[in-house]
């Protein structure tokens, strides 16, 4: 199959390429001729283009999924520019030389790249690879993970730079036919990171994206895959910002993890795109697919995420815990606002014997929104022993808002252990009063309350992105009650 | 400091408070004693800004100031502190970052820099020595997990850090056992100066053993229909709450 189309892509592409190589922007809409021009953009080698249009191939088959509990007007595909370059920049040798215009947005939401290296020092411990639009515009720190044998870098730079462990992890925990937007994801992704520890190396810092949607219009379509080997561990940490902006933008990511025999990967998120507008127009639309697998015995796996953005969230970060004695851990939260719809939640997937998960979720919903919790734990027949602890509140902020919670077991064998907890509280006035009445005023005092809630989730997140988190509570819940 | 006039207030059309009227000074300690249901948590209540309640009728001056025309939280940030009677739990938030939040939040208000952490943490231990409270117990959750006794004492704490003007105590002493009450009546005396007021809600006379009331008034039925000196407590502790009754209806 490979060859019939590889064939078909050599000849084609000598007749069929329309679109100007030298273009910026790719026109809109999305064909096979576009996905050649970005991976001709790319400079990639044939295999890539080749997994692309297979994807593209797959998707044209694929029905936009509405089983999630949100309503939205479904994205006309063709109405997207899928690829955009940045204007031209040379290469960056320290943060000074960053975009000022990129740094003030930074620093309007807390997350400025000076401060964080400031405060860390020179030695910082935050190595961040910055993504605008669609290409890495810098990545730092390179050279000293580069010492331990730690590869970080843009997924563009990992295909040209390390084809055999990109072809051999890419796609293996996400197939492109599992589901819509990650069949969509494989055909037209432009950048992201990617991420390889060496066996026995412990990563010395916490590795760090921030993605920003830049160009109006313009999908992102990141794609990320970390690989611990035997014996590793990394931290990372993966931050969301957008501007304001009218339109809605479609956002579609892929995250691939790989575990081997006692590896530990922490995988961080906190997500603050722009939700929209206080009536519910404009925001990101978020459909991600994230997972990881613990391939081999030991390994461990934890999804942290904190989740205030977006107009629309479609969010599962789930875990395959094939290995035996190995961990998957889900700690989120979920606030929606205004007129934010969020579904989101965790697949742990038992294979291996006495294998562990923990999942601890905590939604808030506010204003008109909807916040929905949907969550699988399956147990294989050969999972002996199996562990799940759920825990899933909602915590509701006046009544036009609404909570609802998802949760589904499969159990095949009977050594299983799988325990449920689910509540469902409203923000209540008595403590809103206690606070007031030592000095608090109602806005502080939600985010205190609120955080208070989270403990759980925040106290999850490395020390430099709990901070920020907690402000992004309070930010997010901003007006929610009167 | 306080100047209650004829003050009435009703909750979900309901009058709970029929007229009240109350004069304190600087430096003083006034116990209000009555039977249960009589309106004392709702007259604290009210004087805090809950804002549930609405007053009909009346006025309460502080300070030169019209209080009912303050928020809530501008009536802590101006000195006002309620002791609950049934302090809640907010699972998740230290006793120690509510306070520091509070206590920023009131600086702010006053226009002062934030306290120094140093001078936070000494403050806090300061404090905790004077009201004798466990460390342990400051560092966890506010109430979470509290037992009742130990609630009232970290109410009492709380007033220590924030150093209110006026300090109302919704029913301390209830719940406590007689080394509790000695240990929070310890408190209260330390904490009354000149500078500042108190307001006592007791059910029992038993509190203005420790605490030595200025002058104690009894509500009954949303009205002050008797104030004396503290030997009225005694009187109110021998014939009971049916003599005032008797007293008011003939
Ligand atoms: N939300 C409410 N709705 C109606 N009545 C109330 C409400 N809260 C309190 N009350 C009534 O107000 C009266 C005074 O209550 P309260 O001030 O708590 O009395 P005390 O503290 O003296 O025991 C009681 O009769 C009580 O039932
Ligand atoms: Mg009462």
């Amino acid at each position: 199959m490979n060859e019939v189309i590889e064939e078909k892509i050599s000849t084609e592409y000598k007749y069929g390429f329309v679109t100007d190589i030298d273009a910026d922007n790719a026109p809109k809409g999305l064909n096979e001729d576009i996905i050649r021009f970005i991976s001709a953009k790319k400079n990639e080698p044939k295999w890539m283009l080749v997994y692309r249009l297979e994807a593209f191939r797959h998707w044209l088959t694929m029905d936009e999924p509405d089983w999630a509990h949100v309503s939205y007007q479904k994205p006309d595909f063709q109405d997207i520019i899928y690829y955009s370059a940045p204007k031209p920049k040379k290469v960056l040798k320290s943060l000074d030389e960053v975009d000022p215009e990129l740094l003030k947005t930074f620093q309007k939401l807390g997350i400025s790249i000076l401060e964080q290296e400031r405060l860390s020092g020179v030695e910082s411990r935050v190595a961040m690879d910055v993504i605008v639009d669609s290409v890495s515009v810098k990545t730092t720190f390179k050279e000293t993970l580069a010492e331990k044998g730690i590869i970080f870098c843009s997924f563009g730079e990992a295909i040209q730079e390390h084809p055999e462990l990109v072809k051999k992890y890419m796609s293996s925990v996400v197939p492109y036919t599992d589901n819509f937007y990650a069949a969509l994801n494989s055909a037209v992704f432009t950048d992201g990171s990617f991420c390889y520890i060496p066996k026995g190396v412990r990563c010395p810092m916490e590795l760090s994206t921030y993605f920003r949607i830049e160009a109006a219009g313009t999908g992102q379509f990141e794609r990320t895959l970390i690989i611990a080997d035997e014996d590793s561990y990394v931290s990372y940490l993966e931050g969301c910002t957008a501007p304001m902006r009218d339109e809605n933008q479609l956002h579609a990511a892929v995250v691939e993890l790989v575990a081997h025999k006692n590896a530990q990967i922490k995988y961080s998120t906190v997500q603050n795109w722009y939700p929209g507008d206080k009536e519910g127009k404009g925001g990101i639309f978020n459909f991600v697919t994230k997972r990881g697998i613990c391939i081999e015995e030991n390994s461990k796996i934890s999804w942290t995420q904190v989740e205030t953005g977006s107009a629309i969230t479609w969010k599962y970060p789930s875990v395959i815990l094939k290995g035996d004695n190995s961990i998957g851990e889900f700690y989120s939260v979920a606030i929606t606002n205004n007129y934010q719809q969020a579904d989101t939640g965790t697949k742990m997937i038992h294979i291996g014997k006495n294998t562990k998960s923990t999942i601890i979720s905590k939604g808030i919903s506010a204003g008109f929104s909807n916040n929905s919790y949907r969550g699988l734990v399956r147990i294989a027949k050969g999972a002996e022993n199996a562990r799940n602890f759920s825990q899933c509140d909602s915590l509701l902020m006046g009544d036009k808002c609404g909570a609802h919670t998802f949760p589904y077991i499969e159990i095949k064998n009977n050594t299983a252990v799988v325990e449920h907890e689910a509540t469902t509280s409203k923000i209540g006035e008595d403590q809103l009063f206690y606070c007031k009445q030592r000095g608090i005023d109602n806005e502080k005092a939600i985010g205190l309350i609120v955080n208070g809630y989270c403990k759980d989730v925040l106290s999850q997140l490395p020390m430099e992105f709990a901070v920020e988190a907690q402000k992004l509570l309070e930010v997010s819940l901003e007006g929610s009650v009167g | 400091m306080l100047s209650i006039k004829n003050l009435h207030a009703s909750i979900d059309g309901k009058e709970i408070l029929k007229g009240i009227n109350l004069e304190i000074k600087v430096g003083e300690v006034h116990a209000i004693m009555g039977p249960n249901g009589s309106g004392k948590s709702t007259l604290a209540a009210v004087l805090a800004g809950r804002s549930e309640y609405d007053v009909t009728e009346g006025e309460i001056i502080y300070n030169g100031e019209n209080l009912l025309e303050l928020e809530a939280e501008d009536r802590a940030r101006e000195g006002v502190f309620l002791a609950f009677q049934y302090p809640i739990e907010i699972p998740g938030v230290s006793n120690i970052n509510f306070l520091k939040t509070a206590i920023g939040e009131i600086r702010a208000y006053k226009g002062l820099d934030p306290m120094k952490a140093k001078d936070f943490l000494m403050m806090l231990k300061e404090k905790q020595k004077l009201v004798e409270i466990d460390r342990a117990l400051v560092s966890r959750s506010i109430n979470e997990g509290f037992s009742g006794g130990e609630k009232k004492r970290n109410e009492i704490f709380q007033m220590a850090m924030l150093e209110p003007k006026l300090s109302i105590l919704d029913e301390t002493d209830s719940g406590l056992d007689i080394d509790a009450l000695r240990i929070v009546a310890n408190g209260v005396n330390k904490l009354k100066s000149k500078e500042n007021a108190t307001i006592i809600i007791t059910h029992y006379q038993r509190l203005l053993d420790y605490i030595i009331p200025d002058f104690v008034h009894i509500l009954h039925n949303g009205k002050i229909v008797k104030s004396g000196l503290k030997e009225l407590a005694l009187e109110l502790e021998e014939k009971g709450y049916d003599f005032i009754k008797e007293e008011v209806e003939a």
